[in-house]
């Protein structure tokens, strides 16, 4: 289908290798092995493809959406989507010949700064798949610092990303996992305090939390320090425009899921996976980094750096398989921050956060309780005293609203409650009509 | 070249200025109804910007990169083929792009058909039972074949603690091992870069888990008697598992289910023609015969009727291996690519691909020496002459000087077992031309060799920049503006 060679021209090049045909090159594969059946349907032109593909796209329902829970939907700007579609991005390959990859070298150091930045740390890696392998990593990196088997977590982590934390360790015995409780919906600090023992690898928080609450990271950071053990923060990069950072709380990993910067929800990815950490602990990270210096002339230039970490080099001794980063998502990102500056950042985040202080109010006005009484971001949650998922199926169906998530994965205390979240992309009057659908609904049903 | 590389590139905070804005949400200024306790203190120290000026710096930075729609890219082992433009319009269809991970599956069901179809046609193309397509990348499918492999032997309270990986494995099969909490053990390959047979049959043990192994392999072999190799791993009840990161060599041709592989990898990215992106993202799938699904990671997508739902209750499952599925937004551009492509075309893949790579390697080992001096598959393994290492010209030089000729270096240094190892692999999208040109500018190397040795060690003289200080890079890090 893509192929450039005509007959003729594959001819004469069996004729340079000298063969007199294609099976004599590949003659050392067993005969039994060639040439199987294949049951597969006929191949389709490009139109037939594309065409076939909006049909299918069109059997997903998009509707009005207040789904968050860590992944949210943004406006991107147009110059965002026109810049990673360059192909001189978008089709080139990991920088290792760093003389014709400086465009993406400078872009990851770019987004390096960036990171580093806004989570006020010293230093970010080029990116890991998304936010659940980020954690892992990082809390692999604090057991093996720390030559510990005990991790702590808030019980108000994504509970997806603990799956795939225990998942990372192989779900061995080896290492213990304990969630530390919440108090209305915060970290229990005197219950965390009373957990830390000497087996303890790290603290593991994320602010906001999975319900949408802003946690007191700085008081859990330094209870973690209290006992010298490590502090591992994840946190929402829209919401870092306006709350406290990781690196200003203390921690020694802060990482993230990037998709919150504009890029598109593409049914769970492709996505991003920030990964910082403080000076000390930097070669204990895993993934690219990219790094400045000079050329033979003394001219600034970029290049891939620190690589005796890597699995390239070290093989079996490496801190992580991982090959790759998520560039174009990086790239992405850096283009969408570079626009929006610190400025447009700082708006974005508090135009999240006022809308969802007016939703809150309205629910409330509209006899619908929120379940905590504590600061929040962008979501909280809403009691529904009704299934959670009916509701979401009923409104979907007769509005084309899918009011949120559903959270009896968190624990059996949510078994009744939704979690609402608000983004730029929701205008007053849509909280209005949300508002009013769940309130009839739930009314209906009681 | 333009003279658009000759700029100055500055960092796009040293063109910030106060008060410059590139995207506006709103006109009035906000204040948030937040305690102090819990606001951040500095602002974050991000540039300041017009939109012209965005547009303009990295339209340039994207000028300095040298890419597959730009230049001839022939990596080895990274399938460098050409990215259909097609793939990012239908990846980018608003019921795709705009869906949420967290979306009911009655919102999601054109999606999870997809995800249900991909996976039928990979275990179709490669003989094998049941698939997952949620790695999202090669590494992280190693990752997820392996702790398959684990869980399968502790479900039969066989505890083995190895893994053998032979010496021209890539990187990530030990560091993959490692971190599933194996052992690697390290396998030497013979003169041919096979497996030699009894080498193997003295490496395995009742600790051997499974044998990790590529084809074809990392010099462009074959294995030429891989029915034993997965004979021998079969009798001693370990698994085979292929890393098929090289699998444009064989698509269309063979199945490796036929061979009785366990399990398998496909990198959607690079036989499935789904662009690199500058390193990332990637899609990956794990291939599983019968007896390994039970392990599979979760959320499983069925059928059910008409209707595809998404199961997550499978005791035996090695759990989640990602938060949200996979790289979706990948997966679509190499389903876009299936659709394009049935049995026929599938097999014009690999034929070209290696007719591709074995022109381009008779007509250059006659000066560059191949490592097998065999047939090669989709890619081949050349050193560079006698004469241009005893003038004290490396790999690497020879790679800096085909950029200054607008050619992507092969790889280099890879494998290891290679001394001064040249890997090159043309892919099957590469018309003869291209080929003609690039094996005239190797030869044209090999010339300039002779006469001005100094001139090629100095390259690159003719791009963005000349050779980094990876020294200095390393020692004194600068990975950030402050």
């Amino acid at each position: 289908m893509f192929i450039s060679n005509t007959k003729e021209e594959r001819n004469e090049m069996l004729k340079e290798i000298g063969v007199s045909s294609f099976e004599e090159i590949i003659s050392s594969i067993p005969k039994k092995f060639l040439n199987p059946r294949f049951n597969l349907p006929e191949a389709l032109n490009e139109m037939e493809a594309y065409n076939k593909m909006k049909e299918l796209s069109a059997k997903n329902k998009i509707v009005k959406s207040f789904v968050g829970g860590g992944i949210y939907e943004r406006y991107v700007p147009s110059v965002v989507k026109h810049i990673i579609e360059r192909g001189e991005f978008l089709t080139a390959y990991t920088p290792y010949q760093a003389e014709a990859s400086q465009g993406t070298l400078q872009a990851i150091y770019e987004y390096q700064s960036l990171m580093s930045n806004l989570y006020g740390m010293d230093y970010s890696n080029a990116s890991m798949y998304d936010g659940s392998t980020a954690l892992a990593e990082a809390i692999k990196a604090c057991v093996s610092i720390s030559n510990k088997t005990r991790i702590l977590y808030s019980s108000l982590i994504n509970p997806k990303h603990i799956d795939v934390v225990k998942t990372y360790f192989a779900n061995s015995k080896n290492y213990e996992f304990v969630a530390i409780a919440h108090k209305d919906g915060q970290m229990d600090i005197t219950e965390l305090r009373e957990m830390i023992d000497d087996k303890t690898a790290c603290v593991v928080v994320s602010n906001p939390n999975y319900i949408g609450i802003i946690e007191d990271i700085e008081h859990i950071n330094r209870t973690a320090k209290e006992k010298n053990v490590l502090s591992v923060c994840y946190a929402d990069p829209v919401s870092l425009g306006i709350l406290k950072t990781p690196g200003g709380a203390g921690f020694d990993f802060a990482i993230g899921e990037g998709q919150s910067l504009g890029l598109p929800l593409s049914y769970g990815g492709p996505y991003l996976g920030i990964f910082t950490c403080r000076k000390e602990h930097l070669r204990k990270m895993p993934g690219r980094i990219c790094g400045m210096s000079v050329d033979k002339d003394g001219k600034r230039g970029f290049v891939l750096t620190i690589q005796a970490r890597e699995q390239h080099i070290r093989r079996e001794k490496a801190p992580s398989n991982i090959c790759s980063n998520q560039a174009l998502c990086a790239l992405s990102v850096t283009v969408y921050l570079t626009l929006l500056g610190k400025e447009g950042l700082k708006e974005l985040s508090i135009i999240n956060h006022n809308l969802a202080n007016y939703a809150y109010k309205k629910f409330r006005s509209n006899g619908i309780k929120p379940k905590f009484n504590k600061p929040f971001f962008n979501e909280f949650v809403i009691e529904t005293d009704t299934d959670p998922l009916e509701l979401r199926k009923e409104l979907v169906e007769k509005y084309n609203i899918d009011p949120g998530i559903e959270l009896s994965r968190v624990g059996n205390e949510f078994k009744d409650t939704m979690l609402v979240s608000f983004t730029e992309t929701k205008k007053e009057e849509d909280i209005d009509k949300l508002v009013k659908a769940i309130s009839e609904s739930i009314t209906v049903r009681k | 070249m333009s003279n658009i590389e000759k700029f100055e590139m500055k960092l796009s905070i040293e063109k910030s200025k106060d008060g410059r804005r590139g995207f506006r949400f709103k006109r009035e200024t906000l204040s948030p109804d937040i305690e102090d306790k819990y606001l951040r203190k500095e602002e974050p120290k991000l540039p300041q910007m017009s939109e012209i000026d965005v547009v303009r710096h990295f339209t340039r930075l994207s000028k300095l990169n040298f890419s597959i729609d730009t230049h001839f890219y022939p990596l080895g082992s990274c399938t460098m083929k050409y990215n259909p433009k097609v793939n990012e319009d239908t990846a980018n269809l608003e019921g795709f792009a705009s869906l949420h991970p967290e979306s009911l599956e009655e919102c999601a069901q054109g999606i999870l058909e997809i995800i249900y179809d991909a996976k039928n046609r990979f275990c179709e193309i490669c003989a094998m039972d049941d698939a997952t397509l949620w790695p999202a990348a090669g590494a992280q499918s190693e990752l997820c074949g392996i702790l398959i492999a684990r869980k399968y032997f502790e479900a039969k309270n066989d505890c083995r603690s190895e893994i053998i990986v032979p010496d021209s494995a890539h990187g990530t099969n030990p560091a993959t091992a490692t971190m599933a909490g194996f052992k690697t053990i390290n396998m030497k390959s013979n003169n041919e870069g096979e497996i030699d047979i009894d080498t193997l049959k003295k490496t395995l043990s009742p600790k051997t888990a499974v044998l990790m192994l590529t084809i074809p392999n990392t010099l462009g072999v074959f294995e030429s008697r891989i029915e034993e190799i997965v004979k021998h791993c079969h009798n001693n009840g370990t698994l085979v598992y292929m890393d098929g990161a090289n699998m444009n060599a064989l698509i269309g041709l063979v199945k490796p289910g036929d061979f009785g592989v366990d399990l398998m990898h496909l990198n959607l990215h690079k036989t499935f023609s789904t662009p690199h992106g500058g390193g990332g993202p990637g899609s990956g799938a794990i291939l599983v015969k019968k007896h390994l699904s039970d392990f599979l990671p979760i959320p499983i997508v069925e059928k059910n009727e008409d209707r595809y739902i998404l199961n997550e209750n499978k005791p035996k499952t090695i759990g989640r291996i990602k938060s949200n599925f996979t790289n979706t937004g990948v997966l679509l551009k190499a389903y876009t690519y299936l659709l394009m492509h049935g049995a026929k075309e599938l097999r014009e893949v690999s034929q070209n691909a290696i007719i591709n790579a074995n022109y381009v390697k008779s007509k250059l080992e006659k000066i560059y020496p191949a490592y097998a001096k065999r047939y090669c598959m989709h890619e081949c393994v050349l050193t560079p002459p006698k004469e241009m290492m005893d003038k004290g010209i490396k790999t690497l030089d020879i790679a800096k000087r085909l950029l200054d000729y607008g050619f992507h270096a092969p790889t280099v240094y890879f494998p290891l077992v290679v001394h001064e190892a040249i890997m090159i692999e043309p892919t099957e999208t590469e018309n003869k031309e291209t080929l003609d040109e690039f094996i005239e500018t190797m030869i044209k190397i090999y010339n300039e060799a002779k006469e001005n040795p100094q001139f090629i060690k100095d390259a690159p003289c003719d791009m963005p920049v000349k050779r980094i200080d990876e020294v200095k890079a390393a020692r004194e890090p600068n990975l950030r503006w402050l």
